[in-house]
């Protein structure tokens, strides 16, 4: 039983195996980082455009969060890669920022609405136009609400550019999941270090993640108090 | 009119509905189950995380942890790839309900523990005043008074749960995700599958989105 354990681990932790896996998360950490990046700036006009509804683009704008929230991710991500002739790994990004602004628009609008009317109205009275209101005023008391959710929203992008594994692209799960069919994978027990080892990956990544969400959600509370 | 959308594409996927409707009905069937022991787990671990044992609380909160931070697809695969090594076979939609449940009851269980939390304490004190057991008191007056707190965001964490099965089509779970993945591959037809596998997705999960915005405005209107 033992002698199996450490077959696995000599099997599983080669120079080849590690070096594809690691591969693999570069791709999972590019996908992620630039969709989050691309997302940030998209979720932001979407989620004001939600907030202050302009005619026309105020409606297109909520048309569109609520449509792209309601459908899965893989549903685009399927449909970027087998419809356009974007590469793998760019048709996941793209798939992932049509979805992902959707979502942190919501985030971003929900921030918004909650500081109070009075503050506009505030602003508006010491002269304040409503783009210096939006600046000066509005927008600082509504990052405090919205950074925490928005760290969270990041660590389900990460998990998510694992469904990219559904069209084949070299992201961490698809090539631990290759790994795992390699001929040299065998017993249990190689797979168990295989799968373990990716888990402890994004793992690690997320978690601290999640813990920067937690501590930036306790900053918010006291800066409410203040 | 040529291109992805043309007629004979249409044509040929009205020929085959019935196959998506049979998807259609397996997603339903894994997220009703996958969301049934969702709550199960949910209101489970969530009387735990507000209840006075340390051990079970600090396993609990590993349980949450690991299945946060990890994503659904590995979690999936591990059912499907190591679990059968370990002798342990599972149908594709008992994988499904069991990863969604397991996952989403991981979130679950936050939702419910804050829910309690929000219901105010004298409660608590003045159902056991009255005689009534620990367990009686949260059964009969807390929960009942957290659930207006928690069903809001678990109404979401439904949303959630639908979109998600559709991770399934990694393992060929049989359900919409997977019925449109492999129809499209073996026709080369891909603008109708995916559009109206989307219009079908939103049949359910844009109802079930309206009534969680619903609730919360609710819940804010009485606080």
């Amino acid at each position: 039983m033992l002698d199996l354990w450490a077959q696995a681990i000599q099997k599983v932790f080669t120079i080849k195996i590690l070096s594809f896996l690691g591969q693999g998360l570069l791709g999972t950490l590019y996908i992620a980082s630039v969709s989050i990046l691309l997302s940030l700036v998209f979720g932001t006009v979407l989620g004001l455009l939600r907030y202050r509804r302009p005619p026309v683009f105020g409606a297109l704008a909520a048309g569109y969060i609520e449509v792209v929230r309601n459908i899965p991710l893989t549903l685009f991500i399927i449909a970027m890669r087998f419809m356009t002739k974007l590469p793998p790994l760019e048709s996941g990004i793209a798939a992932m920022t049509v979805f992902t602004s959707a979502v942190v628009a919501e985030i971003v609008r929900g921030g918004l609405n909650s500081v109070q009317k009075g503050q506009w109205e505030a602003a508006y009275s010491q002269g304040f136009s409503t783009l210096q209101a939006m600046w000066h005023v509005v927008i600082p008391q509504a990052i405090r609400r919205i950074r925490s959710p928005l760290i969270s929203q990041f660590v389900t992008a990460i998990k998510d550019t694992s469904f990219c594994a559904a069209v084949g692209t070299y992201e961490l799960s698809f090539t631990s999941k290759i790994v795992a069919s390699h001929r040299t994978i065998v017993t249990a027990q190689d797979i168990i270090v295989i799968y373990l080892l990716v888990a402890l990956v994004y793992y690690i990544i997320n978690a601290l993640f999640a813990g920067l969400a937690r501590r930036s959600r306790g900053s918010d509370a006291k800066g409410a108090v203040r | 009119m040529n291109g992805p959308f043309s007629w004979r594409n249409w044509l040929t996927w009205f020929q085959d509905w019935q196959y998506f409707l049979q998807g259609f009905g397996r997603t339903l069937w894994i997220s009703f189950l996958g969301l049934f022991f969702t709550l199960l787990i949910g209101v489970a671990v969530g009387l735990v995380l507000c209840g006075k044992s340390r051990a079970l609380k600090r396993l609990c909160k590993a349980y949450m942890s690991f299945f946060q931070n990890t994503p659904l697809v590995i979690q999936v695969f591990i059912y499907y790839n190591m679990l059968p090594k370990l002798g342990i076979m599972m149908g594709t939609v008992t994988i499904g309900v069991v990863s969604l449940a397991l996952y989403t009851g991981a979130y679950a269980a936050d939702i419910v523990a804050s829910a309690i939390r929000a219901v105010p304490l004298g409660q608590m004190e003045a159902a056991q005043s009255q005689g009534f057991s620990y367990m009686q008191s949260m059964m009969r007056v807390v929960l009942p008074q957290a659930v207006k707190v928690g069903l809001p965001p678990m109404t979401n964490q439904a949303v959630n749960l639908i979109k998600n099965s559709s991770v399934m089509a990694v393992v060929a779970g049989g359900e919409l995700m997977y019925c449109t993945d492999s129809w499209s591959g073996n026709n080369l037809i891909y603008g109708p599958a995916f559009v109206m596998t989307g219009i079908l997705y939103l049949i359910i999960c844009l109802p079930t989105s309206m009534l969680a915005r619903h609730l919360e405005k609710r819940s804010l209107k009485d606080a």
